[in-house]
């Protein structure tokens, strides 16, 4: 586990301070968006935990956190509220049994086989609820009322509200974030690094890297329903779109952007693509041109894999060690 | 009777996944790069097919001009970016390829809209072959067959018997050694993935009077070009054409069978040949 440097330490609490106090503002538009950014952030650091981390590159993540949300449409009843303490372990739960199973048949592949593989799996799930009538087709289902959090009578959050949902989601990502944090420096995490960085040697120190591997995936999967889940609460209906491989490919570009391998960089990320695309679709600024914001964004994927193949976490940090470097981000 | 109908669909559809897939697995094989952007090459043949047979009135004319078009932005696109992508990690070649999918795809929409538009079939092959006394078969997908059967036999002719077929095994089996020897890599890999652009803006055109082009079409098939590659085996033309034949009929008998599911069984196939060979069911060649 790479500890975060000082200048990015003092960078990132400020931000998680602007964070706790955002809701006081009171704006309901970028309290929701907010919330669907920390969402995000949660889904690219479970996704870090396998490409920054276990150096298995994924393009299928997405299944994951579509499944959840499905587990939780499936399961809720239509009209009333169910548990979130049931629910989320139940989704979660499911979710992890889906990457297991998914797991044991792509991680006999590597490299590019890897990459089309899981592909090709998300794909399957989203024909599986796209084409049958299993999770209402393409227009997929509505959730007509969201889960309640209470301990015995007593409400603990109305997640219907939108800061109490966001105070709920902020929790998740500082619980997800020191959870993997825990998992890294435990002798778990360390073997996967060291697959990453050495997967034969790994193995000749008489390591099962296939368990290890697959641990890393199903952890991974489950984490990524977290974040299905509270998606699926957030907007109120599934369709089989939080299915499709486009979001992976978001995903894996926000962590990237932000910079893998350090779990902080996965949230970087996450704030940083969703900022830039609503920037390129503000009508105020490009007018006309906001409308082609898949165009620029296009560009922007591009240029930053061209430019800033490290994420903007990389570049923090080589500002704080060596300020006279800074325009060196190659 | 209606199932030979089916049959020769599924074997139509099959050859021209090769097409997409052979072009994919060489770039996959001897340049080291996974290319999503494939299915929008297809989506530009398409389109540009709609576009030329609209302004020369004839796709006998647009075949070649758009076959030439897609050759420059092949040759463009590597030398602006994807050659800087091969010393890289496969990820970065997803999220830069990823990009370009978004480009064009909002390109085709400023340029020719979000409606479905039709190509005519060249009137010359616009007749179909009666079966029965209630059945017939187009001929223009009896076409569509005939000529991919013949671009695979080029293709492996070019590969097993020309010189330049030399290099380009040379070059998928040991790129340094075949430097060393003389061959341009570089320019090698320029004609490539030419050759793979322009190979699947070919199976673009050549589907479009059938297929009709629409909106995120690339990104459809782009993923069963994948499954293609995966149980083929990265690299293999040969396995290209067994497994895109075998999907081609599985897709094609799945939506008369089992329509719901129909959508799955590539996977289905796909998941089963993994368990059986994880490398694919060929070896590169």
């Amino acid at each position: 586990m790479r500890e975060p440097p000082n200048i990015t330490r003092v960078l990132l609490l400020l931000g998680l301070a602007s964070l706790a106090l955002f809701p006081l503002t009171g704006s309901t538009f970028y309290i929701q968006l907010l919330t669907k950014i920390m969402i995000m952030a949660i889904f690219a650091m479970s996704l870090d935990l396998i490409v920054g981390y276990t150096g298995l590159v994924s393009l299928g993540h997405s299944a994951f956190f579509g499944f959840a949300g499905y587990v939780l449409a499936l399961t809720a009843p239509r009209y009333e509220a169910v548990s979130l303490w049931l629910t989320l372990p139940v989704s979660m739960a499911a979710t992890g049994i889906l990457a297991l199973a998914i797991g044991v048949l792509v991680l006999r592949t590597a490299g590019i086989y890897f990459i089309m593989v899981t592909l090709a799996f998300a794909q399957m799930l989203y024909y599986l609820f796209h084409d049958t009538k299993l999770g209402g087709g393409s227009d997929g289902i509505y959730l007509h009322a969201r889960p309640s959090l209470a301990i015995g009578d007593i409400s603990l959050l109305n997640l219907a509200n939108h800061a109490h949902f966001y105070y709920l989601v902020l929790a998740f990502l500082l619980a997800v974030y020191f959870l993997l944090r825990q998992v890294l420096a435990s002798p778990f995490g360390r073997v996967l690094v060291g697959i990453k960085a050495n997967e034969a040697r790994v193995r000749a120190l008489g390591f099962q890297v296939f368990n290890y591997k697959l641990g890393a995936f199903v952890l991974a999967g489950a984490l990524a329903g977290l974040a299905g889940y509270l998606a699926a609460c957030q907007f109120g209906f599934v369709n089989p779109e939080i299915l499709s491989w486009h979001y992976s490919g978001v995903v894996l570009m926000m962590l990237i952007l932000g910079g893998m391998g350090r779990l902080y960089g996965a949230v970087i990320g996450a704030f940083a693509f969703v900022l830039v695309q609503e920037l390129f679709s503000y009508q105020d600024i490009f007018g006309e041109y906001a409308k082609r914001w898949q165009l620029a964004m296009g560009g922007f994927i591009v240029l930053v894999v061209l430019l800033l193949p490290r994420g903007l976490a990389d570049l923090m940090e080589r500002a704080g060690r060596r300020p006279e470097s800074e325009s060196a981000n190659g | 009777m209606e199932f030979l109908i089916q049959i020769l669909n599924g074997i139509q559809y099959g050859l021209l996944l090769f097409l997409l897939a052979s072009g994919l697995t060489l770039i996959f094989g001897i340049m080291g790069v996974i290319n999503l952007a494939h299915g929008s090459f297809y989506m530009v043949g398409a389109y540009l097919a709609y576009w030329l047979a609209r302004e020369t009135g004839s796709l006998w004319l647009a075949l070649p001009i758009g076959v030439v078009i897609s050759i420059a932005i092949g040759v463009l696109l590597e030398s602006a970016l994807i050659r800087r992508l091969y010393q890289r990690d496969h990820l970065y070649q997803v999220l830069l390829t990823f990009g370009l999918i978004l480009i064009f795809e909002e390109l085709r929409s400023i340029l020719f809209g979000n409606d479905v538009h039709g190509v005519p079939i060249p009137p010359a092959l616009n007749f179909s072959i009666p079966l029965t006394e209630t059945l017939s078969y187009p001929v223009y997908r009896l076409f569509i067959s005939g000529v991919c059967l013949a671009l695979a036999a080029a293709l492996y002719f070019v590969i097993q018997k020309t010189r330049i077929g030399m290099m380009v095994r040379a070059g998928n089996s040991n790129r340094e050694m075949a430097q060393v020897l003389g061959v341009n890599i570089p320019l090698l890999y320029t004609l490539v993935f030419a050759f793979g652009v322009a190979l699947a803006a070919f199976a673009g055109m050549i589907a479009a009077p059938v297929s009709s082009v629409f909106p995120g079409m690339g990104n459809q098939i782009l993923i069963i070009c994948f499954v293609v590659v995966v149980i083929g085996g990265i690299g293999s033309i040969k396995g290209a054409m067994v497994a895109a034949l075998l999907i081609g009929i599985a897709d094609t008998l799945g939506k008369v069978l089992l329509p719901e599911y129909s959508g799955m069984a590539v996977y289905l196939l796909m998941a089963a040949v993994l368990i059986w060979r994880p490398q694919g069911l060929f070896q590169a060649t």
